[in-house]
């Protein structure tokens, strides 16, 4: 036992370049914050449509698939950076996007959607924030995934910019259609 | 001199913190707990920053919802529960002594007392070691006087 005793430093340096190593990691994002709500009923809401007409959008409409719940606002840059990948991510995927225009006016928004394509299959308004604060956003735009059962299952935190992104999003969708 | 301070005070104002620019809560007392409030509750954006510090969107809806609730009656640990389900513990500034936190709260003193035992162990063990090596056996001591009165062949002869 005493001998062993000499190996404590040792193990002890080891365990320290193992969590310096990992802080070193480019691809870590220390302030990247995991959502609450993963594996929790995603919250409900029962919102106004953004077209005219349209009926309300309700998440519990939605029970029984997988459904995808986008936040965006037409004032946010990287929401219209990521308008492309989304149109594909709902066309590739057969998966229906649900928007959610995010502290936005009804005008603004529509005429944003008009502007660059729809890929949502519903759009909601949430002109008082209060969905987006509900499902723990930080910002616009941000992406849920909630299965057939209402769970969150995914949660990306940032605008889908590039075809890496765009991999994980469908690796999740896949993974949560399970 | 009164213009720089007149200078200072234009800077101050034009710096204050957002807080002052908002509908406030007409009793100066619900205000007040608002705003300690929202000093221990941490801006999920800008996160070094308290939400009565920062200016982003979702800071100031936060500081809207604490006023809505804290005018509606709910008490300070209502909307804590209610920010920490949506948010996790991270928006606290304080996070709670749970067993997920435990390593954060008990980490430091836990080293310091790991440290401290290792020291003490040190320590005790030095002063048990002989200060004064022992004294020579009979032999050792006839081959010492043979080594010192030079006898060459003082070895193992």
């Amino acid at each position: 036992m005493r001998r062993l005793l000499f190996l404590l430093p040792v193990l002890i340096v080891a365990a320290l370049v193992a969590a310096l190593w990992r802080g070193l990691d480019p691809s870590r994002d220390p302030s990247a914050l995991p959502s609450a709500l993963i594996g929790k009923p995603a919250p409900a809401f029962d919102l106004p449509a953004l077209a005219d007409g349209a009926p309300r959008v309700d998440l519990a409409a939605f029970k029984g698939k997988l459904v995808a719940v986008n936040f965006f606002a037409s004032w946010c840059l990287p929401c219209r950076a990521e308008h492309t990948y989304l149109k594909q991510l709902s066309a590739e995927l057969g998966v229906p996007f649900v928007g959610i225009a995010w502290k936005d006016k009804p005008a603004a928004a529509r005429s944003y959607l008009a502007d660059l394509g729809d890929p949502y299959a519903a759009t909601a308004m949430d002109e008082n924030g209060r969905t987006g604060i509900d499902f723990g956003i930080t910002g616009v735009p941000e992406t849920f995934l909630v299965d057939a059962d209402g769970i969150v299952r995914y949660r990306l935190a940032a605008p889908v910019t590039n075809d890496a992104l765009k991999d994980e999003v469908s690796a999740a969708i896949a993974e949560a259609k399970q | 001199m009164r213009r720089a301070l007149a200078l200072l005070a234009a800077l101050w104002l034009g710096l204050a913190p957002a807080l002052a620019q908002e509908a406030q809560l007409a009793d100066p007392k619900l205000e007040q707990r608002a705003r300690d409030l929202s000093r221990e509750i941490r801006c999920v954006v800008c996160q070094s920053q308290s939400v009565a510090d920062s200016d982003a969107d979702i800071a100031r809806e936060v500081r809207g919802i604490i006023r809505e609730q804290i005018a509606a009656g709910r008490s300070d640990q209502d909307i804590r529960d209610y920010l920490v389900a949506r948010y996790g513990d991270f928006v606290l500034f304080d996070p709670p002594f749970k067993a997920s936190t435990y390593v954060l709260w008990i980490g430091p003193f836990a080293l310091l007392v790991a440290a401290g035992i290792g020291v003490a162990l040190y320590f005790r063990r030095r002063a048990q070691e002989p200060a004064r090596p022992r004294d020579l056996t009979a032999d050792e001591q006839s081959r010492v006087e043979r080594l010192l009165h030079g006898n060459a062949d003082g070895g193992e002869a």
